[in-house]
């Protein structure tokens, strides 16, 4: 008796302050977020690409010329060099996931790439796909044929490219590049290092156009021509001017990412705009937050006082799955908040299950407590079942599925796993607590339910 | 009881239901979407008027996509729909839409999705189907294993087979219709919906199934007739069937009257899931089960 009171109040508790978790930890809730402790800031619910805007890119890696078992080094390292390309982008956490060829997965090697918030596909896949190319240039002899335009004001451009001649020397002989800043005038500058034998190279052109202009070009566009002064045996070279430190830094990136090691295809793109996210993420709270009161007029109308046991042990649910959804974390998508939804209405049956059980154990003669007590015991066989159907689909949904199903199954499966516990756990105890109203009229009023009086 | 007494219309009902369900895509056939048939779908919605539907249709043909579908959304939104297009094909197809730039407008989504994708869902697809189906047979089996008197375990299973086949064919059928007349098309989605609905009408039948087990163990000494301990059971347990399925048609309601865009036929594709197998538990599993004895007896 005394031990159930307490035990009440301990759930309580708790599942008032996994409420309250959930609610500072969420900045949209919260309207000092900015000042909680960093614990809080940690945890905000996790929304996936349909909910907060971003890009979704599928690429398929031709593995045609590696041997079976160079595949997964090389995908890794493709890998790798993406994430870096991804995070120069500035993008906050991007997923960049390798699926592999499989019976379940497809013939294909693939990469799947997530992008939250980029919404210009175009330019991400820029960045994605593109090795930067590096070019260095000499003059051109004097005698070769000039390029000039003349627009309409009679003005007359001398083309710059046609003033410069490639050598062999490229981006394929970077060791590295390191961002600096220039002492006198603090511009950012990008430093190179050659490998052994870039630096030969280097050393020959410079030798060669001591006193002549070196052209530095990158993806096509001229981006410094300094004078050579003298030879530069030691590799290293600094591309200056008009940079932003920020391009700067990317432009470092890009160069220090190197050639992708197996050349990718795009297979699939999605973007989803952040307007149509957000309306998602409104409607999906509307319907959760509508759902759960029409829940909760049922069971109060039809269970009466187990009825609003059961709305205090669905708001314990709720809170623990939402805490769960923050912890684990889980990516919520638009389906997955409908995963969560369902769950919502699952979580329920369990009670109801008990609650006729009770009824029936009363209408059969038995005293309140009793039938609590078989009424458990005697539902717990068809809660046991009816429950595990749906856990057998959420694990294989989220064993086969895209992420878009992924995120159904998760959030409905952890929301059935948890119902189960709350309802043999949380509700029993709360009902035993309420023993005490004996089995007077009015106790056998408020534990029938429908329309009996 | 009732339902019993009244049984080959109830069945009647259910078969007439599955055989139409069954008919529907050959009559109103089925739109596939670009999830499992590839192509690229851009909904983009104009800042201040919309142009015509003509105009734009006249721009998009001289891009040579080949079919280009164009759907009106919401008051200024335009959904188009093409074969996947490449990155440059992407860009003259905003282009086509800004109608020389005499139109702004921003673009909400774009999904291009090659034939190789769809491909590899379909069969990522038909794999989990067949994998839960598997699973929930395999589990019904179990489940019943231990009764045997009257009627032996695997007819119950067999019979809570049948049970949601029928669970699954009339949403299929409702999604036909929806289809039909409101463009609804068979994406991700719908598979997941079908699979959920497995996991979850399964369940109703299992309870009502579990208290005739359970009322066929209490009755050792008294020897009722089949029939009237499988009408006693359904009394029992129509009640908190009904219950315990209103519970999540509530939710599934809200979801399709207030929830996102992107679930709305997912919703009502359970919420009938659902009916559709508080239903059959009550009016189609339990018939069957009497039938199944009775036949049994006459041989």
């Amino acid at each position: 008796m005394i031990k159930n009171l307490i035990f009440s109040i301990v759930i309580l508790t708790l599942g008032t302050g996994l409420a309250f978790f959930v609610w500072q930890s969420e900045p949209r809730l919260n309207d000092n977020f900015e000042a909680e402790s960093s614990f809080l800031k940690k945890y905000p619910f996790r929304l996936g690409l349909d909910l907060s805007g971003g890009s979704h890119l599928i690429y398929q890696a031709d593995i045609s010329s590696l041997s079976a078992g160079q595949v997964n080094d090389s995908m890794e390292s493709l890998r790798d060099i993406i994430e870096r390309r991804v995070n120069i982008f500035g993008v906050s956490e991007p997923v960049v996931q390798i699926q592999h060829s499989g019976l379940i997965s497809g013939a294909d090697e693939q990469l799947i790439v997530d992008l939250p918030g980029v919404t210009d596909v175009e330019e991400a896949k820029k960045i994605i796909g593109q090795t930067p190319l590096l070019e260095f240039k000499t003059e051109a002899p004097k005698d070769a044929p000039q390029k000039a335009t003349v627009d309409k004001d009679g003005k007359v451009t001398l083309s710059l490219d046609a003033q410069f001649v490639s050598t062999e020397l490229t981006g394929r002989y970077l060791q590295k590049a390191t961002l600096e800043f220039d002492q006198n005038t603090r511009e950012p500058t990008v430093n190179l290092q050659f490998n052994d034998e870039g630096s030969k190279l280097f050393a020959q052109i410079t030798k060669d156009n001591v006193g002549k202009m070196i052209a530095i070009y990158l993806d096509g566009e001229m981006r410094s021509s300094p004078v050579v002064r003298e030879e530069i045996p030691n590799g290293q070279a600094v591309i200056s001017g008009s940079f932003t430190p920020a391009e700067a830094k990317q432009l470092v990136g890009y160069l220090n990412s190197g050639a992708l090691p197996v050349p990718i295809s795009i297979l699939s793109t999605k973007t989803i705009g952040a307007i149509l996210g957000d309306n998602a993420v409104n409607a999906g709270v509307k319907a959760a937050i509508i759902g759960f009161l029409l829940v909760a007029l049922f069971l109060i109308l039809w269970y009466r006082l187990p009825g609003l046991i059961a709305i205090i042990a669905l708001s314990i649910f709720i809170s623990i799955i939402l805490t769960l959804f923050k912890l684990l974390p889980v990516t919520l998508t638009a389906a997955g908040i409908a995963g969560f939804i369902i769950s919502i209405g699952i979580a329920v049956d369990a009670n109801v299950l008990i609650f006729e059980r009770i009824k029936e154990e009363m209408r059969a003669g038995s005293k309140i407590p009793q039938a609590i007590t078989a009424g458990f015991s005697r539902a717990w066989l068809s809660i046991r079942d009816s429950n595990i159907s749906s856990l057998l689909t959420a694990v294989i949904l989220f064993w086969f599925g895209t992420s878009l199903i992924k995120g159904f199954a998760l959030t409905l499966g952890l929301g059935v796993a948890v119902s189960m516990l709350s309802a043999i756990l949380i509700t029993r105890i709360f009902l035993k607590t309420l023993s005490f109203v004996g089995d007077g009229k009015l106790a056998r009023f408020l534990f029938s339910s429908g329309f009996s009086k | 009881m009732f339902v019993l007494k009244h049984k080959k219309i109830f069945l009647g009902l259910s078969i007439t239901l599955m055989v139409l369900a069954l008919l529907s895509p050959l009559v109103f056939g089925l739109k596939v979407g670009i999830d499992f048939k590839g192509g690229a779908l851009t909904e983009v919605v104009y800042t201040d008027e919309r142009p015509g539907q003509n105009e734009l249709n006249a721009a998009l043909n001289t891009l040579n996509f080949g079919s280009v579908l164009l759907q009106p959304t919401g008051e200024n939104g335009y959904i188009v729909k093409t074969k996947n297009l490449s990155d440059p094909e992407h860009t003259s197809l905003l282009q086509a839409l800004a109608l020389e730039d005499k139109y702004s407008f921003s673009e909400l989504s774009f999904n291009s999705i090659g034939p190789s994708v769809g491909r590899e869902l379909t069969r990522k697809a038909i794999i989990a189907v067949v994998l839960v189906a598997l699973a929930i047979i395999f589990f019904i089996a179990f489940a019943f294993r231990k009764v045997s008197r009257p009627v032996s375990s695997w007819k119950y299973g067999l019979i809570a087979v049948l049970t949601l086949l029928h669970d699954v064919l009339l949403p299929m059928g409702l999604f036909v219709l929806l289809s039909h007349y409101f463009g609804a098309e068979l994406d991700t989605l719908f598979v997941v919906a079908i699979l959920t609905i497995l996991g979850l009408s399964v369940s109703d039948t299992i309870v009502i199934f579990d208290r005739i087990r359970e009322n066929l163990r209490d009755q050792t000494n008294v020897k009722l007739a089949f029939e009237t301990i499988v009408g006693k059971s359904l009394e029992q347990s129509y009640v908190r069937s009904i219950a315990t399925s209103l519970t999540v048609i509530l939710v599934l309601l809200t979801l399709f009257f207030f929830g996102p865009a992107t679930t709305k036929y997912f919703a009502l594709m359970l919420t009938a899931g659902m009916f559709f197998g508080t239903y059959s538990s009550i009016f189609l599993a339990s018939p069957l089960l009497v039938l199944a004895e009775q036949w049994q007896r006459k041989k």
